[in-house]
């Protein structure tokens, strides 16, 4: 089964919801609660990032009995440097963004550690694709 | 599977209206109305007693054991938390109310909170020697434990395994009575619990084999009884044991930032059920970040907010801090009740096993049947008005969608699909009367 998100760049109180969401469908479908966390964190980090650093995002997550994919496309600025954004504690954040406690520069390695497989292609000036699996069993 | 879980809560069909005011109120969506009475599902039901508190003909009550099981005892302990006597007005003594309860036929009394004596450097260490993920989430209020066991699996390691103060206190207590050459079959020691959450941990324990406690007595009809005593003055006060000194940081153990305070790192403490679930949600998602150590309460004001105190949470909390300040001046000698002296032998039975998840979200266990399930509740839900009136006896329209597709309810049950049915000719006036007596019983459509 899938289900569509939508994320706004800048709009924090709203990220999370897409997480939130998966989380109680997860739930529902009994499965594992290690498992949902992970992903749960994952997304959560990968939801963050959209609202910090792009202008739009969508959001496409796969569920079957096997495993989880999930997709976020956004419109933005793009990754010039995909290797060096996922050294722990690079982070281009504004100094805005700090202010609300994001930018220590720890979410694109916490999606690595919390996933099975992780996938970033992104064009400066256009946007970035993030993808990631989690196995069920 | 496990045992079934023991609840507290029950509900007296005689008194039960159907009104469905406690299907509204409880926060694991536990409640549904059949037959114009409401029945609690006892997978989902955490015990915290918001049923109880909103019900408006006290059909929900909280079984009790009767009070004269305590004589089937040779020795009789009432351990007692410090909220059983805050609830009495300042100018009862605590001495008094001592000599009520041996009047009333207890031979000891002990209270729990001298048990935290033992437990806060518990904790200390415990938090010392933790390596899992933060925070730490008390395991002090045994609704929040089945809370999280239903609604957070992800987040039952993350319950400190540490036991509670009332069985540690009556774990000791029974073993200095057997030190002195009582025999343990003889001592019974009866918890006076301010809330039903309680009563269920003592009978279906988590993280331990079984609980020290023998039975529990309610705290508001305990306190009537010594109150009815205090007030008719009968005069025959007997002797007490002097009490030894409590500090307060353990008085307040049970209150509001009574655990967040003393433990160490940076602490957060939460009160009130729906409060608990909103945070619990963050803490699930790792949203929350630099918290150590988390209070987490199922009452409002802890403690004194227990479903079973007789009086007011706010009065008692005020209550009880006159009393420790009044004792603060009278005594400045402390004596340990010599639980101290039992540290050893208590800190294999202060640690608690695994606390097993036991997530009631699911709508099927198989996957790809839950996957079906889903799929067919969403298409469901679109049908259904989304108000949530809760006339089909369920607290919302998914929550209705969801009992369609496992089997527990049928799309007729909706009021506003009825009406459909009716204009379809699928369904006659009859038949549509006859769904809501099941669901309201004869009394609502006479
Ligand atoms: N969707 C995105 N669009 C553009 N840049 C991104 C995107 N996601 C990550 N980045 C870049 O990669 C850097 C590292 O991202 P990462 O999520 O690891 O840290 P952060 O977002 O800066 O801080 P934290 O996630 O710890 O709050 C970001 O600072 C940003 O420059
Ligand atoms: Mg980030």
């Amino acid at each position: 089964m899938e289900f569509e998100y939508k994320v706004e760049g800048g709009d924090f109180t709203n990220a999370g919801s897409a997480s939130s969401s998966v989380k109680k469908t997860l739930k529902k479908l009994n499965v594992d609660p290690k498992i949902t966390r992970k992903i749960v964190v994952a997304l959560y980090e990968a939801e963050v990032n959209i609202v910090a650093h792009a202008y739009r995002g969508d959001i496409l997550v796969k569920i079957s009995p096997e495993q989880i994919n999930i997709t976020l496309t956004d419109e933005g600025p793009g990754i010039e440097n995909i290797e060096q954004a996922m050294v722990e504690g690079y982070s281009t954040a504004s100094a805005k963004v700090r202010e609300m406690g994001f930018g220590a520069g720890m979410g694109l390695a916490n999606i690595k550690k919390n996933t099975d497989q992780m996938n970033i292609q992104s064009e400066v000036g256009k946007g970035t694709v993030l993808s990631f699996t989690n196995f069920l069993s | 599977m496990d045992k079934p879980f023991y609840h507290a809560l029950k509900i007296d069909e005689e008194l039960c209206i159907g009104c469905s005011h406690c299907m509204n109120s409880c926060p694991t969506e536990a409640i549904r109305v059949w037959n114009g009475i409401a029945s609690i599902d006892e997978d989902k039901c955490i015990d915290c007693g918001e049923c109880a508190k909103v019900c408006p003909t006290t059909a929900i009550y909280v079984e009790e054991d009767y009070f004269d099981n305590i004589f089937k005892y040779r020795y009789r302990v009432a351990l007692i938390p410090s909220v059983f006597v805050g609830q009495f007005p300042e100018n009862i003594k605590a001495s008094q109310i001592y000599s009520v309860l041996h009047k009333l036929g207890f031979t000891h009394v002990y209270e729990v909170e001298r048990a935290v004596e033992v437990l806060r450097e518990a904790v200390w260490d415990y938090q010392k020697e933790y390596v899992d993920e933060y925070p730490i989430i008390s395991s002090f209020c045994p609704a929040i434990v089945r809370l999280i066991q239903v609604k957070f699996p992800s987040l039952v390691d993350q319950i400190m395994k540490l036991n509670t103060p009332s069985d540690i206190a009556a774990t000791f207590y029974r073993k200095k009575l057997t030190d002195q050459g009582l025999r343990d079959n003889e001592i019974g020691i009866f918890y006076i619990t301010p809330c039903a959450a309680k009563i269920a941990s003592i009978i279906s324990p988590v993280g331990i084999e079984e609980s020290a406690v023998s039975g529990v007595i309610n705290s508001n009809s305990l306190y009537n009884r010594v109150y009815r005593e205090i007030k008719n003055e009968t005069g025959d006060i007997c002797a007490v044991p002097e009490p030894t000194v409590i500090h307060d940081y353990k008085l307040l153990w049970s209150l509001n930032r009574g655990e967040s305070r003393q433990a160490h790192g940076r602490t957060l403490a939460i009160d009130g059920i729906y409060n608990a679930i909103e945070f619990l949600e963050m803490v699930e998602n790792e949203e929350v970040t630099g918290i150590d150590f988390l209070e987490c309460r199922a009452c409002s004001q802890s403690c004194a907010g227990g479903i079973l105190n007789a009086e007011n949470r706010f009065l008692i909390i005020e209550r009880l801090k006159k009393r420790i300040e009044r004792n603060n001046q009278k005594t400045s000698d402390y004596k340990s009740s010599g639980i101290r002296e039992y540290k050893d032998f208590l800190a294999s039975r202060i640690k608690l096993g695994d606390i097993p998840s036991r997530s009631m979200m699911m709508l099927d266990a198989d996957m790809l049947k839950a996957m079906q399930k889903m799929k067919n509740s969403q298409k469901i839900e679109k049908e259904l008005p989304s108000i949530d009136c809760g006339a089909c006896g369920a607290p919302s329209c998914k929550a209705l969608a969801e009992d369609i597709v496992k089997g527990n309810a049928t799309l007729s049950h909706c009021i506003f699909i009825q009406n459909k049915l009716i204009k379809n000719n699928e369904i006659n006036l009859d038949t549509a009367l006859g769904i809501i007596r099941n669901i309201w019983g004869n009394r609502s459509v006479k």
